[in-house]
């Protein structure tokens, strides 16, 4: 029974995100075992102390335990519920006080525990769409044995006295406020453990959707997204930042290290190589249908910075400007709206853009940078000066293209995407966040 | 309960407010979170990882404690390239060559009566184990920690600071506290130690180590606190100084600046105060020494721009706070 309580806990808080693994229920459990349920503040303290593990956990942790301890904590787990529920196991429901006992008994501490066991039987804790609130209400009111409680108000009807009117009336009133009861048990259930996952589920189903098809509300959950993408990100390439170059004796080193032991080499010292670290060029076209796309790519780049502290960012549509100071300093939704209604309004023009890039900021580009450039290639049939490009990406370590059209359209119409492709590493296609995230994830592996 | 050399050190962590108390005695104020995490990390015998800010002590909490259990303080300080010789145990290659150099001549006299090599190698078979024993091992803080017969407080300072790999390798002492010496076996701790971690979250740490863990955070404290603690520090200050200080400062923490003022920084700022005999916040004063507290220029330009405005509000928002509890008693 106590398990119960914890282990339900767990899954709430599995299913807002916060990774429990089975030791740490153990742990758990073990915990509460030492301190008991006695004192809130102090299961509060302990469980935040051994289920989460990060600022951001902890906030969720924060969260749940207030929703979900506001109404397990009153009865729950002592030895008299224990010997209640194997006494239920043996002898059958028939034994417990179903809903008319408990209207008319009136006790409140009854009701409070039948609501409980309903909620357990009805499996309350699986609850994941606010749609199943109703449901869920239903079959607890039929866990708690509403249909004796109907019978009994239609017998009380069919006494046609004004005696058993009113007491139908009664029962009806009743019965309502077992329902509310019910229902705000269920709605309180899907806040603990629904609200979480189906937030999961919708993140799930954006990352997958369209960039161009996106909504505008969605704005702020994709923020979230993002963030998390980046996060990830980061601690897959974070790490190792030296190479052992086992193979290559670095001589002066050992000799250095082993001169305490005559010169006799017992510690071996290898040549390292260090890895570059990563430095991003992004050049993005923020005319029309490509601006979305910038969006989500700077955002994705700009939360990286623990991995990726170098970003040059630049947006063109006619010329070319530096926009990492505004991107760096401003709220970044805030920045990127003024970004593209002032640069985004002219016609769009590869070639001027080019030449911009190398009589002002040429020097950004280097041998450790990875140039991503983001646009649909449609230069309104201007000269797309491919020779800087191929100059640029000469300078680079690597360029990649990524472009909002798919492939078949390239070379259609004003597009010079199949005159640009040569002088990249890689052409991709990109549509929806998790390309982007792809993408990324391949480019930080080069610098490996 | 009567205190025999064979006892540890942890006896008298018997109650939160134990802890509190005991943490109290030795000069660190502590918190309901901070004492809870160490009473569990005791009781489930599972190391802590401290997370917050540079200078919320949290390197301080490690030192406390091994002076509150009165027992040995092992400190680890991680860095990038730190590895288990440095970090666990080493051979002490130097000693065992010398022993070599000295039983050269014995081993021909040992070596006399053996007709064969075979023989020769049997021989020398029964002294194999001489040069990888316990006696030629150089223990490093890990094995250190472990050997203490009254257990002790080991602290792995700034584990961010570390390779990968080297988070992968404490596993093993994390979980089980003992430690694998290939050539000997494992080594168990005689007492488990109290393993305290901090983190500064300069990477982010693997989910194996962090699972093996309690997790506390450890935040800037409230005024109050803050208030207790550089009173324990330097207890000359007199209060009316004190209280307007540690607004002062816990107003600085509200504005956007590079590096935040830490606890130490109070302490070291209200020590500064002390000696140039203030009785009050006074404008000049500060500006003159601003520099203890804020450790970039451009912080203390952008400080100084709305010192005035910001010791007032101190001066008053202490001093209402200062006539309340009068007015009560």
């Amino acid at each position: 029974m106590a398990e119960q309580v914890l282990t339900d806990f767990i899954r709430a808080l599995r299913s807002a995100d916060v990774r429990v693994s089975t030791g740490e229920a153990i742990d758990a459990v073990n915990a509460v075992k030492l301190i008991g349920y006695g004192d809130r503040q102090l299961l509060f303290d302990t469980l935040g102390c051994v289920l989460a593990k990060s600022p951001a956990e902890k906030l969720a942790h924060d969260r749940l335990f207030e929703l979900y301890f506001s109404r397990t904590a009153t009865p729950e787990p002592t030895s008299e519920t224990e010997s209640d529920g194997e006494a239920r196991a043996s002898d059958g429901p028939a034994d417990l006080p179903d809903l008319l006992d408990l209207l008319q008994s009136g006790d409140e501490a009854q009701t409070a525990i039948a609501m409980e066991r309903a909620a357990q039987d009805a499996g309350l804790a699986n609850i994941r769409f606010s749609t199943q609130v109703p449901y869920f209400t239903q079959q607890m009111m039929q866990a708690m044995g509403v249909e004796r409680l109907e019978t009994e108000m239609l017998s009380a009807f069919r006494e046609r006295t004004s005696d058993g009117d009113a007491r139908a009336q009664e029962l009806i009133d009743g019965r309502r406020e077992m329902f509310t009861r019910a229902r705000q048990h269920a709605q309180q259930a899907f806040d603990t453990f629904g609200a979480g996952a189906t937030e999961l589920f919708r993140q799930d189903f954006l990352s997958e959707k369209s960039i161009s098809s996106l909504d505008r509300r969605d704005l702020e959950r994709m923020r979230v997204l993002v963030e998390k993408m980046a996060k990830r990100l980061a601690v897959k390439h974070s790490r190792r930042k030296r190479k052992k170059n086992r193979g290559q004796l670095d001589i002066r080193k050992t000799l250095r290290s082993n001169a305490g032991f005559d010169g006799v080499p017992f510690d071996l010292a290898w040549k390292q190589t260090k890895r570059d670290r990563p430095k991003i060029v992004a050049i993005c076209d923020v005319s029309g249908s490509v601006a979305r796309t910038v969006r989500f790519l700077l955002m994705l780049l700009y939360s990286l910075n623990e991995v990726v502290p170098d970003i040059e960012s630049f947006a063109f549509s006619g010329r070319l400007k530096d926009v990492s100071p505004i991107l760096e300093a401003q709220n970044f939704n805030a920045a990127m709206d003024e970004l593209i209604n002032s640069i985004g309004l002219s016609s769009t023009d590869y070639g001027q853009s080019l030449s911009d890039l190398r009589t002002d900021h040429w020097q950004v580009i280097d041998r450790r940078a990875t140039i991503i450039m983001l646009g649909d290639g449609r230069s309104n049939y201007g000269d797309p000066r491919v020779d800087l490009f191929k100059q640029a990406s000469a300078r680079a370590k690597q360029t990649i293209w990524l472009c909002p059209e798919p492939q078949s359209q390239w070379g259609t119409g004003d597009s010079e995407m199949l005159r640009y492709r040569p002088h990249c590493n890689r052409m991709v296609h990109v549509s929806t966040i998790k390309d982007l995230e792809r993408i990324i994830d391949q480019i930080l592996a080069s610098y490996h | 309960m009567t205190k025999t050399p064979k006892t540890t050190g942890y006896e008298v962590l018997t109650s939160i407010d134990a802890i509190t108390t005991g943490l109290g005695s030795v000069g660190y104020i502590s918190t309901r979170e901070i004492s809870t995490s160490i009473y569990l990390a005791h009781h489930l015998r599972k190391p802590i990882l401290i997370e917050g800010p540079a200078g919320v002590g949290k390197t301080d909490l490690a030192a406390s404690m091994a002076r509150f259990l009165d027992v040995s303080l092992t400190r680890l300080q991680c860095y990038e390239g730190l590895d288990e010789g440095k970090a666990l145990y080493e051979w002490k290659y130097g000693k065992q060559l010398l022993y070599t150099q000295l039983l050269k001549e014995k081993l021909g006299e040992v070596m006399e009566d053996a007709a064969t090599l075979d023989a020769a190698f049997k021989k020398l078979n029964n002294f194999e184990d001489l040069f990888f024993s316990e006696s030629f091992l150089e223990p490093r803080p890990l094995l250190t920690a472990m050997q203490q017969d009254r257990g002790s407080v080991l602290l792995i300072d700034e584990i961010d600071k570390s390779d990968e790999e080297f988070e992968a390798y404490l596993l093993e002492v994390l979980s089980d506290y003992q430690v694998t010496v290939p050539e000997i076996g494992t080594i168990k701790a005689i007492v488990p130690p109290l393993v305290i971690l901090t983190s500064n979250n300069v990477r982010e740490l693997g989910d194996a180590l962090k699972r093996r863990c309690l997790h506390l955070h450890i935040d800037f404290p409230e005024a109050p606190r803050e208030r207790a603690i550089v009173r324990a520090r330097v207890p000359d200050v007199s209060e009316d100084l004190l209280k307007q200080l540690v607004a002062f400062v816990q107003g600085l923490r509200d504005l956007d600046i590079r590096k935040q003022p830490s606890i130490s920084e109070s302490v070291d700022w209200a020590r500064t105060l002390l000696l140039m005999h203030a009785s009050a916040l006074e404008e000049e004063m500060v500006r003159s020494t601003l520099n203890v507290l804020l450790k970039h220029e451009s912080d203390i330009q952008a400080v100084t721009a709305d010192l005035r405005a910001l010791t007032r509000d101190s001066v008053k928002a202490s001093d209402l706070s200062y006539r309340e509890p009068a007015k009560v008693s």
